[in-house]
């Protein structure tokens, strides 16, 4: 089926690669349908977006290419809610707000979104705040970069 | 709703593995400390706002950026 998407124009989407979102995303609750599409070849980044909504297009990265030491234990009704059975179910994405440049753009640690793989179920959790998952984490902060 | 009084330095005792603790009062402000397993969610009550606004501001892509990313 094609799709109309906010960064990529139309594009044409395999339907099994659709991803669930049972409570939508927080100020979207209503979008329950998404795809992941990569903004280009080789990058890192990637656009979460709505299947119904043109305007619901989010960039995501890989937070683990920001941060190599970000962790958290999943709660244990967001795993039932998500129906993971192992950890390789599970894959991290992080939404980004992205500012003038690069060096002001962010990544939201405090808000990840877990994906089931296997399932293509998904939500955006909310961690226990501290400093680790910080809600605006500068992405100029990749590491392994010479930036 | 329950509602207890308690002293700084003295705590709640909630299911068998979580407590709350009163750690500080400083005029209207109250330190609570809290004791609980790794998978249980605490945040404060404005937070899920606060993710709302921040997934609305996400969406305000500047476009010029993209190109940039795309390298990135």
């Amino acid at each position: 089926m094609n799709i109309q998407t906010k960064f990529l124009g139309e594009v044409a989407i395999d339907e099994m690669k659709i991803i669930n979102f049972p409570e939508g995303i927080p100020a979207f609750e209503e979008e329950k349908e998404f795809v992941l599409l990569p903004i280009a070849e080789n990058s890192s980044f990637l656009t979460l977006q709505s299947i119904k909504n043109q305007a619901v297009g989010f960039i995501v990265a890989f937070p683990f290419d920001f941060k190599k030491d970000y962790s958290f234990d999943l709660a244990k009704d967001d795993k039932e809610k998500l129906m993971i059975e192992s950890d390789e179910d599970v894959v991290v994405y992080s939404i980004l707000s992205l500012k003038d440049s690069l060096e002001t753009s962010t990544m939201n640690l405090l808000a990840p979104v877990i994906l089931n793989i296997k399932k293509m179920v998904a939500k955006q959790i909310v961690l226990t705040e501290n400093d680790k998952h910080p809600i605006h984490y500068p992405l100029k902060n990749k590491e392994g970069s010479v930036r | 709703m329950l509602v207890l009084t308690r002293k700084v330095g003295e705590s709640i005792i909630i299911g068998d593995n979580i407590e709350v603790k009163i750690v500080a009062i400083d005029g209207d402000q109250i330190k609570v400390g809290i004791n609980a397993p790794n998978d249980v969610k605490i945040y404060r009550d404005e937070i899920y706002k606060a993710i709302q606004e921040e997934n609305r501001q996400a969406l305000n892509v500047e476009t010029s950026l993209l190109d940039e990313l795309k390298n990135f």
